[in-house]
């Protein structure tokens, strides 16, 4: 067992080489995941990308075929339930007992927890708004208040790590975002969050560092802003002279997917090569009206990832892209 | 959670390691789940209706000539303490083990089905604890089932035909409380196949994954051992069957007591239930738990 310092400084999840095959299907393939304390790590896949089984196999629910997982320096699979200290969350949907009522089932999960977690029952159906419904069975609960619930049974464990997988899936707008509030909240508390999603603005909205996967392998990790930048530094240019300005930016170097559009021209290029360009311009007798940077969206730059048939490398990195984003080429 | 911005705050644990609850507590739980679900009074009811249905017919049409008939059926308006020794005799060789099976075969299977068994192995306890207290759950159930058919046979036999001494298989006559103790006692011996069916019950429940059929394949088994005790040439192995030792506690009904069929059984069974619940208890730490 680790020591207990060791523990405490290790980080909340750390995967190495996680591969889980089932015969002939490989569902996760060498991933490595690295979520720090206080992180609100976005889990990116489309279905059947892997993302459920990884979440598993961290929670000790399955035995990877290769590779290991340590939650805060502990494998779930060698430390048993002791590894699960200060973690909670679900996979896939939260399920309980649909003959008990929601309380019942709290109390039942409190004293699977140990501790003082029965004392929080109140306080935690307070935090999900189910306090009205605590003594309805839970069978009759819709998908979105048992989302909730899955919620309020992970907070008993007074978790240092939260692992939730598609916590908004199945609900409404308003259900969608108080859940987002709600991740935000635990966030700003000091729980380091990790959220499996394909909810793309939930992610961009709440996180701060992601891992993509598709085909069971991870085609990025890094931080949020970083994968944003590599997708291009984007600009949009209104002129006084949209086509003069057009053929300046195509006869320059540095400047590259210049194209007009409906609402002025678009370019990529760096830091440098746009003030150059803005020099050129005024030079030349076109006005700049006016000229601003667009960052790609999560959606594009996770399209671009996962659709590219060979798995190739996204656009090409942008200078300011952080050391620690890892663009990981297919193999 | 429209107001989730105003709720209290969240406290977070410190990395102090956590106070794990104990086996015991798990096997509570595991009570108190069963309890709650209807299905698990089917089986009870099976074993309190069929003895009062007995009694009741027995009451409607009395007979006074079963001297050729077991002997405790040969007294059976005599005394009442013949109907629970009765009872256990019918029921020990199909309506038990089906009773044992039904939640035996549910235990696991249903949670794995239910995706529940993910809910709770994300928690403080470890497989190990979650598999043994299922276990005890299910053998307690079982326990209950022959016990309240008992305590049912017996009061309705009392009530019908009195409290009265009663002969026993050897022909020697037992006061009415010393009958009544031999009547709980030879359900207490009766509970050592009984707790085999429920291991090989629980050892299917985690090996199919399949509530249905666990139970039905628990049964089968059962009903494959009587059909092997059948076969011709097979005699020799007749005393190891499963099913030849729910009968170990007539010997308790013999004066001398018979302990040989009671020891015999007690090992016998221990070969039944022994590998089943070390085969189920390393599937269950093993296992992908990816259901529901």
């Amino acid at each position: 067992m680790p020591a207990a310092s060791s523990v405490e400084e290790a980080p909340p999840v750390r995967a190495r080489g996680l591969v889980k095959r089932y015969k002939e299907v490989l569902a996760v393939d060498h991933i490595d995941l690295n979520v720090r304390a206080g992180d609100v790590y976005g889990f990116l896949g489309p279905n059947g990308a892997g993302k459920t089984t990884t979440l598993r196999m961290a929670l000790g629910l399955i035995t990877p075929s290769e590779g290991s997982v340590e939650l805060f320096g502990r494998d779930p699979l060698r430390e048993g339930a002791r590894a699960l200290d200060g973690v909670a969350g679900f996979v896939e949907a939260p399920r309980f007992y649909p003959y008990m009522s929601a309380r019942k089932n709290l109390e039942l999960l409190a004293a699977l927890d140990g501790d003082d977690a029965r004392s929080r029952i109140p306080e935690v159906l307070e935090i999900v708004e189910l306090t009205p419904r605590a003594k309805h069975r839970v069978g009759g609960f819709s998908h979105g208040m048992r989302q909730r619930l899955g919620i309020a049974a992970a907070l008993l464990r007074r978790p240092r790590l939260l692992m939730l997988d598609e916590p908004a899936t199945g609900l409404d707008p308003a259900g969608m975002r108080d859940m987002r509030l709600l991740i935000r909240r635990l966030a700003d508390e000091g729980i380091t969050v990790l959220l499996s999603s394909h909810q793309l603005p939930e992610v961009q909205e709440l996180c701060d560092r992601v891992a993509i996967v598709d085909s069971g392998r991870v085609v990025y990790e890094g931080a949020l802003a970083d994968l944003r930048r590599q997708g291009g530094a984007g600009y949009r240019l209104r002129t006084t002279d949209d086509g003069r300005a057009l053929e300046i930016m195509s006869a320059r170097r540095g400047i590259s997917h210049a194209q007009a559009g409906e609402h002025g021209l678009g370019f990529q290029a760096d830091e440098a090569d746009v003030g150059s360009l803005s020099l050129a311009l005024a030079h030349a007798g076109v006005g700049i009206l006016a000229l601003t940077p667009e960052l790609a969206t999560l959606e594009d730059l996770f399209f671009r990832l996962t659709e590219t048939a060979e798995h190739e490398a996204p656009p090409p990195p942008a200078a300011a892209a952080g050391e620690e984003a890892q663009l990981v080429q297919a193999r | 959670m429209s107001t989730v911005a105003g709720a209290p705050p969240v406290a977070v644990a410190g990395a102090h390691p956590r106070r794990h609850p104990s086996t015991f507590t798990v096997y509570r739980w595991e009570l108190r789940k069963l309890i709650s679900q209807k299905r698990t009074y089917m089986g009870l009811g099976l074993v309190i209706v069929l003895p009062l249905f007995f009694v009741i017919f027995q009451n409607v049409h009395q007979r006074h000539d079963r001297g050729a008939e077991n002997i405790f059926a040969s007294q059976i308006t005599q005394s009442g303490l013949a109907t629970p020794v009765l009872m256990l005799l019918f029921l020990s060789v199909f309506m038990l083990p089906l009773a044992a099976a039904l939640v035996a075969g549910d235990v696991v299977a249903a949670e794995d089905g239910n995706g529940t068994l993910k809910t709770i192995l994300t928690r403080s306890v470890n497989r190990g604890q979650v598999f043994a207290a299922k276990t005890l759950a299910a053998m307690s159930y079982a326990a209950l089932a022959v016990f309240l058919s008992a305590a049912v046979s017996t009061v309705a036999g009392v009530i019908s035909w009195g409290f009265h001494s009663v002969t026993t298989f050897s022909g020697s006559v037992v006061s009415a409380p010393e009958g009544l103790l031999l009547v709980l006692a030879s359900n207490a011996v009766y509970l050592i196949p009984l707790m085999a069916v429920v291991s090989i019950g629980v050892l299917l429940s985690t090996v199919t994954r399949n509530s249905a059929a666990a139970v039905v394949g628990t049964l089968g088994v059962v009903i494959l051992l009587v059909i092997v005790a059948q076969i011709p040439g097979l005699e020799g192995i007749k005393p190891y069957l499963l099913d030849e030792q729910f009968e170990n506690w007539h010997g308790l009904l013999r004066t001398p007591t018979d302990w040989a069929p009671i020891i015999h059984s007690a090992w016998v069974c221990a070969l039944y239930a022994a590998p089943a619940l070390l085969a189920g208890y390393l599937v269950f730490l093993r296992r992908d738990v990816a259901g529901g």
